[in-house]
């Protein structure tokens, strides 16, 4: 579509003016209304949209919060049961807020499988996927801090554990924990930055979910087939099969979310954050929120400090080079038999390894930890690189309409070609 | 996009068909969704409960002599109480209404069956400023009431106002006696 030329015949003058001088109905046209999308996406292919809506939530909530948060220490825990107790719907903000973090990771982590298992991360997407890695360590980063900013005893005592992991860099760890700290342990300096950060990093995961998406709409999206599409009988219009589709899935959605919104909204938290910040006591089980379990048990894994802290971050590291640890020419596991059984076993470590993070240090939940973190590491240079030369894959479909519609003759509504 | 089920009589006099009422009803309910969400947003935005907790001021005034006024704070603004000496009374009360720009009688600004005490809202309606003539070494205007110096309203012992920009009156707040000598204002 040619710059500056409507995407219809824009009847409405002041349309007709904006878009000769900015043609944002065109933009709009190719990537929500036409854009070529494979016509068997499946469910799994939902979850991309669903982590949008969360992150929009996630910024809109968390404004609404920083509207009544006091970020010092003598008043922070405070504000926070104001919010609760006296603001109108604080409880409801809060608690969407809270548990929108949960919500989105769960959408990503289930995000991140679907392409390890359709092999979305191949060429030509590679960089796709990397910037899908750097959203997903912002992600860590912004909720680890907003974690910190109700200044509970877990806010404390995690701010405390997580900033001293960089103690283990050799020389000069200490002295860039206290300019984190902004002192010589976790105190107001470091909740007024952590509050500062938290604020502007969702803008910045904006930034690289832009990113994502344009790197997104220039191959298009991969599908289950792994195939790519092979001419217009292979792609539906975004809208409004896709469209449809997307918001069918945020309807099922908000189901679950508020279902723990409104009926177990510290479900996934943990109580003794709701005991104020005390620098002189640390409570007895000190465990990360659910989603970094599996890197938490990672780092205990290994009885070294140094060792530990680069295999945790080792283990997200690991993820973007993915695309050039898989040989395998196939994309999609349903063409690859031994991948999938391994895509499998790769997805029960990974909740084995949440399963001990949870658990104390110690006896037999540290020997799994000690093998869970082992086949992690093993699944990604081990066996991706040599099982992409060694497997005998099955045969590909010679297209996404032959496969999904068995005759591939396109004669189905809403084909591109029908269209006149 | 192309009409799909040929068989219904799809196309009425206006060229309705069912997808336009698939549209509106699916636009309609997603417009209630979006509105209902914003509701608690646009709430949390309302004084909150500790803020309304502290909307009403409890004033012991035993000590407030005859001629004297003190200012208190209610709803984070101030309020002026002000023990009038029988001149000031007699003055706001001989003030004929047409004389005032928004006329009120006296006997409907100060305290009911106490004259002596007035109790109004220390914020010129002009744009907001705090009148002087409370202190004994400020000016109380050309009415002895009080007198705004942001824009030069003069303000009378009934706190009506007599010269200047202001628009109306010095506002009554809703005043409660719970003893003679103690009131609970809002």
């Amino acid at each position: 579509m040619a710059h500056g030329t409507p995407p219809t015949q824009l009847t409405n003058p002041l349309m007709r003016w904006v878009e000769h001088r900015m043609p944002v109905f065109a933009f709009m046209d190719q990537h929500l209304n036409k854009y070529p999308t494979p016509r068997n996406l499946n469910y799994f292919w939902n979850f991309g949209s669903l982590a949008g809506i969360i992150l929009v939530i996630m910024i809109v909530t968390g404004i609404f919060l920083a509207m009544n948060y006091t970020a010092h220490t003598d008043y922070a825990f405070n504000s926070v049961e104001r919010i609760m107790r006296e603001v109108n719907y604080g409880w409801l903000i809060r608690y969407i807020h809270m548990n929108g973090a949960s919500m989105f990771f769960i959408v990503v982590y289930i995000h991140i499988f679907r392409g390890l298992y359709y092999g979305s991360y191949k060429s030509p997407r590679e960089l796709l996927w990397i910037l899908g890695v750097v959203i997903f360590v912002l992600m860590m980063a912004t909720a680890f801090m907003g974690y910190v900013l109700p200044w509970g005893q877990m806010s404390f005592w995690g701010a405390t554990v997580i900033t001293n992991l960089f103690s283990a860099i050799p020389v000069i760890g200490p002295e860039i924990v206290v300019w984190m700290w902004g002192g010589f342990s976790v105190d107001n300096p470091t909740l007024n930055r952590f509050f500062a950060l938290h604020f502007l990093l969702p803008f910045v995961i904006v930034g690289v979910v832009i990113l994502h998406l344009v790197a997104l709409h220039t191959h298009g999206s991969n599908n289950p087939l792994g195939i790519d599409k092979k001419g217009p009988q292979d792609a539906i219009p975004f809208h409004p099969y896709y469209t449809v589709k997307d918001m069918f899935g945020f309807a099922v959605f908000f189901v679950f979310f508020a279902a723990f919104v409104f009926f177990a909204p510290n479900y996934l938290g943990h109580p003794d954050n709701y005991i104020p910040a005390n620098p002189l006591v640390t409570p007895a089980h000190i465990v990360p929120e659910w989603y970094f379990l599996p890197f938490y048990a990672i780092l205990r894994a290994v009885p070294d400090k140094l060792g530990g802290v680069a295999l945790m971050f080792g283990a997200i590291a690991v993820l973007a080079v993915a695309p050039w640890l898989d040989t395998s020419k196939v994309r999609s596991a349903a063409f690859r038999p031994v991948y999938k059984i391994l895509f499998w076993v790769f997805a029960v470590c990974c909740v084995v390894l949440g399963w001990v993070g949870a658990m104390p240090a110690e006896g037999i939940y540290l020997t799994i930890a000690r093998i869970a973190s082992a086949y992690y590491f093993i699944h990604f240079l081990v066996i991706l690189p040599i099982l992409g030369k060694v497997e005998r894959t099955l045969p590909l479909p010679t297209s996404i309409s032959a496969a999904v519609l068995k005759q591939g003759s396109g004669m189905v509504a809403g084909a591109p070609a029908e269209k006149p | 996009m192309a009409q799909h089920g040929g068989h219904q009589p799809n196309h009425g006099a206006e060229g309705e068909t069912r997808r336009d009422f698939l549209y509106l009803a699916a636009g309609g309910m997603g417009a209630v969704g979006v509105a209902a969400a914003a509701w608690p947003f646009l709430r949390s935005w309302s004084p909150a409960a500790d803020t309304l907790a502290l909307a009403s001021t409890e004033v012991d005034i035993a000590s407030i002599r005859e001629g004297q006024a003190v200012t208190v704070t209610w709803r984070g603004k101030p309020v002026f109480v002000r023990h009038r000496t029988a001149d000031e009374i007699k003055q706001a009360a001989d003030t004929p209404l047409n004389q005032l720009p928004d006329p009120q009688p006296d006997a409907r600004r100060s305290a009911a069956g106490k004259p002596q005490w007035l109790i109004v809202v220390g914020v010129c309606t002009h744009l907001g400023c705090v009148p002087q003539g409370q202190r004994p070494s400020e000016t109380r205007g050309e009415f002895g009431g009080w007198f705004c110096p942001c824009h030069g309203s003069h303000y009378d012992t009934s706190g009506r106002i007599r010269r200047g920009p202001a628009p109306k009156n010095l506002e009554v707040p809703p005043v409660t006696f719970l003893t003679d000598t103690s009131i609970r204002i809002g």
